[in-house]
Parts: structure tokens; sequence; C-alpha cells
């Protein structure tokens, strides 16, 4: 692997398997503030307009039978309605518009990251982060809407026995406050993981000998980064349901 | 070992144009903006869903079910008149054959009215004709046997003249009938 | 010199904490099995359960993003 290595560096045998994460201003400069237009902000429109073209544009026939683009648009809205009424319940169902933005946002940034030479928002940790603490913070202040204190009950296991409800308690509390950490590292992580794979073995692609095996390797791993945004979006979802049935119905 | 220390100083100065070397995911500069473009990206999206696509999803999802409700209730319905239809023609076949039976009867009873009509004229007939021939019969029975016995007598008077004898007129009646009888 | 002993520990590190990274396949494995064996046993339970298998495996996951996101830091962060 050394003697690879060192007759690979004549050829440009570098890894740079996160330069593809950096945010760059689109027209030149390297300030990036606040308002900068960036790369993210591009593929973050690109992202809205994909969600207006699926769900808006595909939709605009209301067929009562459905063309293929609306069939797309009413399976995902489907998709997540049942998912909600399963996971969370019916009285679940006023969070939907919001359930689903999040859904389609991580489905089609996911998807259109996976475009070569494309950028994931998804595999920033500041925006997986807001995305998590929007729905920790949510989660929250709607438990304690509903239900006051009673919400607290959260974490105090009336089914344990008294003496172990203390220890249980912090256990719980611990658990409540790492979601948010967990659900945006999740997400963030996996793209991460998925785009820098792929540009690790992109990188091998440049030796002669090993380019079959790199290709190859790339085109395995694309599928399974397929694979893994769309699951991905739907864990993140799911999980953002169960958390929310937490807030609705605290009793354990 | 020095290979990978060589890489390591490679990917450092590939990033020492950057300003922090790296993961660009922890730039804590560029999260500003990202922050700013993600919030205007999730409020564009959550208006386009919640405004237009949602509530139209829904209202065409609500219209396929209700056209599928209405469809079925009509089938239901045509179900049912084929129903009706099955038993009116049930019924009318039931009286046709009710109907037919009875002209069946009807017809059979009539004629076997006439046969017996027929039969017993017939049968009146045939006793007239062998009553009438039993007559006749006996007629002729009668007249043979009285012939038989007026041969008879001349016969026996013949007999006894031509032997002889005397003939006494009664005895020999009385000796003919007395034979003709055993 | 020094200095190529301070790489020297950030790769070891990165490589020990890939090791979470497979260990965490197992869990993702375990969860996953465990699941086929009792959909197998009972096929008609199995369809309202895809929904647990998957917050499973997305927690059995996680941990193993966790370790991976400490390799990353150590090789480009630290």
């Amino acid at each position: 692997m050394a003697d690879n290595a060192h007759a690979a560096e004549g050829t440009g045998l570098v890894f740079h398997p996160m330069d593809q994460f950096k945010v760059q201003p689109l027209f030149g400069g390297t300030d990036v503030s606040w308002y900068t237009p960036t790369n993210a902000m591009l593929w973050l429109a690109l992202t809205v307009l994909a969600v207006f073209l699926v769900m808006v544009v595909g939709t605009r026939g209301r067929a009562v039978i459905p063309s293929r683009g609306q069939s797309i648009g009413e399976l995902a809205y489907g998709f997540v309605y049942k998912m909600i009424e399963d996971v969370t319940g019916k009285d679940a169902i006023v969070y939907f518009p919001y359930i689903m933005t999040l859904f389609m946002f991580i489905l089609m940034n996911n998807f259109l990251g996976l475009i070569p030479a494309s950028f994931a928002n998804t595999a920033q940790i500041a925006v997986t982060a807001i995305l998590a603490f929007a729905v920790f913070f949510a989660v929250t202040i709607i438990g304690f809407v509903k239900h006051g204190t009673h919400f607290l009950g959260l974490f105090w296991v009336t089914s344990a026995p008294l003496a172990i409800r203390p220890v249980l308690a912090v256990i719980e509390v611990i658990s409540y406050f790492v979601r948010p950490v967990s659900h945006s590292i999740r997400l963030a992580g996996n793209i991460t993981a998925g785009h820098a794979v792929i540009k690790v073995f992109a990188a091998f692609a440049g030796l002669v000998a090993l380019s079959p095996l790199a290709i190859l390797g790339i085109t395995a791993m694309y599928g399974l980064e397929m694979l893994v945004a769309f699951i991905q979006a739907y864990v993140f979802t799911i999980l953002t349901c169960v958390y929310l049935k937490d807030a609705l119905h605290p009793s354990h | 070992m020095a290979t990978e220390s060589h890489g390591a100083e490679a990917v450092a100065a590939g990033h020492a144009a950057a300003e922090s070397a790296g993961m660009p995911q922890l730039a804590v500069e560029t999260f500003g903006n990202q922050i700013f473009w993600l919030l205007v990206a999730l409020v564009a999206t959550y208006l386009i869903l919640s405004r237009v696509a949602l509530p139209r999803i829904a209202a065409v999802l609500a219209e396929r079910q209700g056209t599928i409700t209405n469809d079925i209730a009509a089938a239901e319905e045509l179900k049912l008149k084929a129903k009706e239809a099955e038993a009116a023609y049930e019924q009318a076949l039931a009286d046709a054959r009710t109907q037919a039976n009875e002209i069946v009867e009807a017809t059979r009873a009539d004629i076997k009215a006439d046969l017996d009509a027929a039969l017993e004229k017939a049968d009146a007939e045939i006793a007239a004709k062998a009553a009438e021939s039993e007559k006749a019969i006996a007629e002729i029975r009668a007249n043979a046997a009285e012939s038989a016995a007026e041969v008879a007598k001349d016969t026996a008077k013949e007999l006894i003249a031509a032997l002889g004898g005397e003939v006494d007129g009664r005895s020999v009646t009385a000796a003919v009938n007395a034979r003709m009888k055993g | 010199m020094e200095g190529s002993i301070a790489e020297m520990g950030k790769f070891i590190g990165a490589g020990l904490s890939a090791f979470g990274m497979g260990l965490a396949a197992i869990g993702v494995g375990n969860v996953a099995g465990n699941f086929l064996a009792g959909a197998l046993r009972n096929p008609s339970a199995a369809g309202g359960q895809t929904a647990t298998l998957f917050i499973g495996i997305a927690f059995a996951e996680a941990l193993g993003i966790f370790s991976f996101l400490v390799a990353l830091l150590l090789m480009f962060a630290v």
C-alpha cells in the first residue's frame, strides 16, 4: 500500500474527501457573511424547487385518476400521513404540515446531494442541528403547553420501584437532552460518511491498476447511498413523530 | 509512516488556502450563512406545502374517496336492479310453466271425455249389434230345429210306411220330439 | 519529528475509533436479524413493526456514526 502511494505521488493521489463540504460564495471572493449567496444557498433553493416540482407542479392536474407525477406526490402525502397516524396518533395530524416539510426537505436534499459535484446541505452539522433543535424545542414547548408540569412525568417512571426511580429519572433526563444531538449527528454523519467514502474511492480511480475496482466501489456505494438518503429522511421523520408522541402522551 | 505524514501535510497544505483546516462542517464562520438560508428554505417549503400542495392533495384524495364510494353505491344499485329483473324473469317463467300445465291438463281432460264418449257409443253399438245377431242366430236355430223335427217325422213316417208298418202320427211325433230333446 | 509523533497518534486514534463502526454494524445486524427471525415466526405481525425496526436500526447506527465522527475529527480537525 505504501509503495502504491509512493508511486502515485507523481500522478496526484491525494485525498480531499472533505473538500466537497466547503461552503463557498457563488460569485468569487472568500468572505462568507450571513447573506452571501453561497453554494449552500444554491442547493437549498434547488431543494425547495424540487419540492415545488413534485408536490405542486406534479399534482396540478388534480385528476381523480392520478398521472405518474401526481402519484408520487400522493404517495409521499399518504406515507407521512400514515406514519403520523400510526406512530403518534390521530391528534397529531395538526402538526402534519411541519412534519411533511421536514420529510420532503430532507429527502429532496439528500437526493440532490447525491448528484456529482453538488453540495449536500444535510451533511452540515449547522443545518441538521437547526432541524433537530427545532424539533426538540417544539416538542418540549408542546409538551409543557399541553400538559403543564405533568409533562415532567415523562422522567418519573411510575411503573418502576420507588427506590430506583431517581436513578431512572437522571437517565431519562440525560437521554432526553441527548436526543437533539443524536438526532442531528445521525443525519449529518450518515450523509458525510457516504459522500466521503465515495470521494475516497474516486481518488483511487486515479490509479490505473485500481480504477476498475474503484469504479465498481463507487457504483456500489452510490446504490447504498440512494437507500441511505431515503432511510435517513424516514428515520429523521419517524423519530420526530416518536418525540412528538412523548409530548402528546407523556404517560409511560 | 513517512508517506502518511506526507499525505497529511498535503491535506493540510490543501486546506491552507481555506480559513480553517480540517472539517468544513466545523467552520463556524459559515454557520450564519447556512442557518439563514436554511431558515429561508424551510419557511418557503412550509408555505408551499401547507398553502398549496397539502390542501390540494387532500382535496384530490377526498374527491377520489367520494367517487369510489359513489361508484360502489351505483354498482350496488345496479346489482339490486339486476336481481329484481332476475326475480321477475323467474316469476314469469314459473307463471308460464303453470299456465302450460293447466292447458295440458284441460286438453287432456277434453280428449279423455271425447274418447270416453266415443268408446261408450261404440260399446253400445257393439252391444246392440251383438244382441241383434244373437236374436237372428236364435231364430235361425229355432227354425233349423223345427225343420229338422219336421224332416225327421216325415222321414220316420216314410220309413215306417216302407217297412209295412201302420203309421201312427201321434206316436211318431212324440218319439221324434223325445229324440230331438235327448 | 516531534510533529510526526502527534500525527501518528492521530492516525492510530482514528483507526481505533473505526472499530466502533464495525461494532455498530454488529448491532445493526443483530437488530435486523432478530426482526427477521421474529417476522418469519409471525409474518402477519411483521408489517406493523417495520417502524420499530427502523427506529432500532437508527439508534444502533447512531453510535457507529459517533465513532466515525471521532475518527473524522481526529483526522481532519484536531
